[in-house]
């Protein structure tokens, strides 16, 4: 038992938020307020973080079920701490964008509080378990939240969303089962570092399928081609912050998982399963790029735009070395904020004109300068323009991707050999998604917001308060990381650990 | 330090007392009968804990064991009671409708009585170590359990559900006698113990004789624990039985059945050549049983049938730990199991009584609109159902959990993958009152749901211990036998 970790804070601020607007207080000042105070204290504890120590800080635990090794134990390191800043931004640009709803907005704002809990309490985690069961926190209310509020065929979303995640979720439970079972016997743990160090010895033996159950559970998780029909349609119903806190911040989960758990424990397995897991995420840009640019509706054409920009993060994390697994986890950050910047601006769109549909817009720029450049600067953050964070992590990915491998090139018996391997192969195929994201978004740019203003969008009201305040938050970070990603770079390399 | 038997002794007296009562003063009212029984209940509940488990005087008479396990069903048994006595309090206005007599009160008295009755065989059966002794202890529960269900006279479903649990019932109680007839005539033994050590020294001729009556037995208990195939009684007994019945049958009835397998099991698995037959036998049935109950639930629409269906895939789950009971941690992963399970039943079920009362049906779409009519009764529901479904930071997560644990453990992979296969599907039919009660707007005219105050208690701890085990399950492990 040591004393609670600064980072217990983080978690229970939202939770009892919720508990306040369930017991009736306001629902919208509460969660603005909580999900400010959150940001601010993650700031203050980023100022007492050591960035150059190695290992978990603010470290604190305390024993669940000791028999079999749970304990609730937090901690942060560069990793977790740059997720930590994603989910508590995105919850302050979550609930600024949030339109408060005619009736039952305590529930509205309580379930997103709830979903922001999880996503913090996730990140926060050191034990497996509470990992795990802080990420499930957030399936209930992302039922009620697309449920009760979507927009179109938002029942079957919300069904086929929750079935999907609660199949693939205790897919991934057998398989952090099956960590904990490989160990040997008397020192089986849920905790990471212990497990960590248990894999540096050698102790815990590399088990394919174990790696196998982690990467379908994760993989479903983050939409994962061929899992991840789920994900579109959900996000193209979910009222915008649901989707900025879902799309955003909670897919990043699996992947975090990979990055943390799979790349340091079971390097052999992800070998051995390298070949499917690069067809796997070649599907992801490719086939999901080719649907994405079939998309009619503005919704739908994100949803899918999100599960593709997958693809690229999988791929830092199959080739498994520094520079990639860095580009890899800086991606999470850069896509979970375009990502989420991109919703909120699709949900202003929704609230003005009631559809997202392109053949019915067009033009709206004129009326609406102000989304029209909002816009255009996410729709190029997600492209991967120079500038934003987006190109630092995709390029980071390509260059590791490339040398990911065992080399094929070189001069063997006087003849010089110029043969590509997998990586290289399936990074051309990535390189080739960057002009695919390119032609998906500069069409619907040009299909909203360029052409001759139709007569009844001249009266729509630009972007202005909170949601303004939002997309300049979530632009801005994107901005400066984009210039400066040496900052993350630090913070994130030491925290990966490779083996 | 009482003696042990006491606590039996004392249940049976309070039984009596209010029969006599009943008939000697409360003519009017007798909510006040229920709330004397509950009181009663509580007191010997408080008893329990001055009890020491590991008597040896008791130890030592061969047919009644005194030990932390029994001891513990005994509190789950006084507990479930009590909960099924808080229960008919609120469904007393609907028995004295269905139930004939001269006044508007006559023939309700029984209602509270009964259920006392039961628990006192409950109580026997889990310290019960004989054959006989356990044979008794089941027909007590079983015979006043009939009564219970068919209890609402005017009702063809009561009396339907009544007649098929009776013969059902006796066509299983007709197993067990013919299957101890078996084993006793291979041992000479009805007393476990006694047959442990004889099967130890048993020739191997004689053991296909002695499995066959095992088998017996198992299909008997079967139908106890409504594992498939033996769980054609249960959707529609569950269905027409009084709801605070149809909690009794499908909580502590199905919990004394457990108790009473692992008993079983114990000397039975001893012997090396049983151990693969049993095994294979309980896998099967654990698999059939997840499978059928979680896929028929499914498509239910009423929510008294959905809650005999999921009792069914729960008694998946439970079995799947007793498959894997080779684990050190299984045993108890099945008794966390039971507990959580109670937990969350019962805060289904009295939700699902006012909600009942109020819309005048127990189907699924008259929880439509609840989360607007009553808010609080329907976040009670909605952390009961996801504790059944199995959503982290509650209960039922944890014993999935840890049963799944055990079970892969013991390399059981085929159990556990169709074990999640189950749960996702469970996710569906549960969520389905989720969406009930959150999405659909409530019929016209729908007023809030009226809760008794002793429901109301018992709700708002039900849901509270739901959350706390589940983030803190160590408080309930830490007192498990």
């Amino acid at each position: 038992m040591t004393l609670p970790s600064p980072l217990l804070f983080l978690i229970l601020v939202p939770v009892l938020a919720a508990g306040l607007i369930i017991l009736g207080a306001n629902a919208r000042r509460t969660a603005v307020f909580a999900a400010g105070l959150n940001l601010a204290f993650f700031g203050a504890l980023m100022a007492f973080f050591k960035p150059a120590e190695l290992g978990f800080q603010f470290f604190s635990t305390a024993p669940v079920v000791p028999q079999l090794g749970i304990s609730f134990t937090l901690g942060a390191d560069g990793l977790s701490m740059v997720m930590l800043f994603l989910s508590t931004a995105v919850t302050l640009a979550a609930v600024w964008v949030a339109r408060e709803p005619a009736e039952n907005a305590s529930w509205f704002y309580a379930s997103l509080m709830f979903i922001s809990a999880g996503v913090i309490g996730a990140f926060a985690s050191v034990d497996l378990m509470f990992f795990y069961m802080f990420h499930e926190l957030a399936l209930i209310p992302t039922f009620l939240l697309i449920g009760i509020w979507g927009s179109g065929d938002r029942q079957a979303a919300a069904w086929k969303a929750t079935v999907y995640l609660a199949t693939g979720s205790f897919i991934l439970l057998l398989g952090i089962i099956g960590l904990y079972l490989i160990q040997p016997v008397e020192l089986r743990t849920f905790d990471l570092r212990k497990i960590i160090e248990m894999a540096d010895t050698g102790t815990i033996p590399d088990s394919p399928v174990v790696y196998l159950l982690l990467l379908v559970g994760f993989g479903i998780l983050v939409s994962l081609f061929p899992f991840h029909t789920w994900a579109p349609q959900a996000y193209a119903c979910a009222p915008a912050p649901a989707s900025m806190l879902h799309a955003g911040v909670l897919k990043k989960f699996g992947l975090y998982g990979l990055i943390r758990i799979a790349a340091p424990v079971l390097p052999e397995s992800i070998q051995q399963f390298m070949p499917l897991l690069l067809a796997l995420l070649v599907g992801n840009i490719l086939y999901v790029g080719y649907v994405t640019i079939a998309q009619r509706k503005l919704d739908l054409m994100l949803g899918y735009s999100s599960v593709m920009h997958m693809g690229y993060i999988f791929l830092g994390f199959a080739a498994l070395n520094e520079i990639s697994l860095t580009g890899s986890s800086l991606m999470l950050l850069s896509h979970g904020l375009t990502v989420a910047a991109l919703f909120a601006l699709a949900g202003e769109i929704r609230e003005r004109t009631g559809t997202l549909d392109f053949a019915e817009l067009g033009g709206i720029a004129r009326a609406t300068p102000r989304l029209g450049l909002a816009f255009g600067f996410a729709a190029m953050a997600s492209v991967g323009l120079p500038g934003f964070l987006g190109f630092a992590s995709e390029l980071m990915v390509f260059f590791g991707a490339f040398v990911g491998g065992q080399s094929l090139m070189g001069a063997a018996g006087g003849q010089e050999i110029f043969k590509f391997n997998a990586f290289q192969i399936a990074t051309i195929c990535a390189v080739w998604g960057i002009v695919i994201s390119a032609i998906y978004m500069l069409r619907a740019y040009r299909r909203i917001f360029m052409g001759p203003l139709p007569e009844r969008w001249s009266g729509l009201a630009d972007l202005s308060g909170l949601p303004r305040a939002a997309v300049v938050l979530l632009l801005g970070v994107m901005l400066v990381f984009g210039f400066f990603p040496q900052i993350l770079v630090n913070l994130v390399t030491p925290a990966l650990l490779l083996p | 330090m009482i003696p042990p038997v006491a606590l039996e002794v004392c249940v049976v007296c309070l039984g009596i007392f209010l029969l006599m009562a009943e008939a000697f003063s409360f003519k009017t009212n007798k909510a006040t009968l229920g709330q004397g029984a509950i009181f009663g209940l509580l007191c010997i509940f408080a008893l329990t804990f001055a009890i020491d488990p590991n008597n040896p005087v008791m130890q030592s008479s061969g047919f009644y064991v005194v030990d932390p396990l029994s001891l513990f069903f005994k509190r789950f048994a006084l507990l479930s009671t009590i909960l099924v006595l808080v229960l008919a309090l609120d469904y007393l206005p609907v028995v004295r409708r269905l139930v004939p007599g001269e006044t508007a009160e006559a023939g309700t008295g029984e209602f509270f009585v009964l259920p006392v009755f039961t628990c006192a065989g409950l109580m026997w059966m889990a310290s019960a170590a004989d054959f006989i002794v356990i044979f008794c202890a089941l027909e007590l529960v079983t015979i006043s359990l009939y009564i219970q269900v068919a209890y609402m006279r005017r009702s063809l479903a009561s009396l339907e559900a009544g007649t098929k649990f009776l013969i059902l019932g006796a066509l299983s109680t007709g197993f067990f006698v013919y299957g101890i007839t078996w084993i006793f005539g291979m041992t000479g033994q009805t007393n476990l113990a006694a047959i442990q050590q004889a099967l130890a020294i048993v020739p191997a001729a004689s053991q296909p004789a002695i499995l066959f009556g095992f088998g017996l037995v198992l299909i008997a208990l079967g139908f106890k624990i409504a594992a498939v195939p033996f769980q054609f009684w249960v959707p529609d007994v569950y269905q027409g039985a009084p709801t605070p019945i149809t909690a009794y049958l499908a909580v502590a009835s199905k919990a004394a059945g457990f108790l009473i397998l692992i008993r079983v099991l114990e000397p039975f698995f001893t012997v090396v050549a049983f151990q693969e037959k049993i095994l294979l036998v309980l896998v099967v049935l654990a698999a059939l049983t997840l499978i059928f109950g979680n896929l028929a639930a499914l498509p239910q629409s009423n929510f008294k049938r959905l809650l005999g269906y999921s009792s069914i895939a729960h008694a998946g789950y439970l079995l799947v730990g007793l498959a894997a009971i080779g684990d050190a941690f299984a045993g108890r992963a099945v008794v966390f199991y039971l507990c959580g399970y109670l937990l969350m039943t019962f805060v289904a079920f009295l939700v699902l009584v006012p909600v009942a009362k109020a819309s005048g049906g127990d189907d699924i779409s008259d929880f439509n609109g609840l989360a607007r009519r009553s808010p609080g009764l329907a976040f009670a529901m909605l952390i009961a159902a996801s504790s059944l479904a199995g959503v982290p930071f509650t209960i039922g997560f944890f014993g999935k959990f840890f049963i799944f644990e055990a079970a892969m453990n013991q390399g059981l992979y085929l159990l556990v993958i169709i074990g999640v296969i189950t749960v996702a599907s469970g996710f569906y039919y549960y969520l389905k009152v989720v969406r009930a009660m959150y999405w659909q707007p409530a019929a016209d005219g729908a007023a809030a749901v009226e809760v008794g105050a002793l429901s109301k208690l018992a709700i708002f701890l039900g849901a509270a211990l739901i959350i706390a085990l589940g983030i803190a399950p160590q408080l309930l492990i830490a007192i498990l036998p």
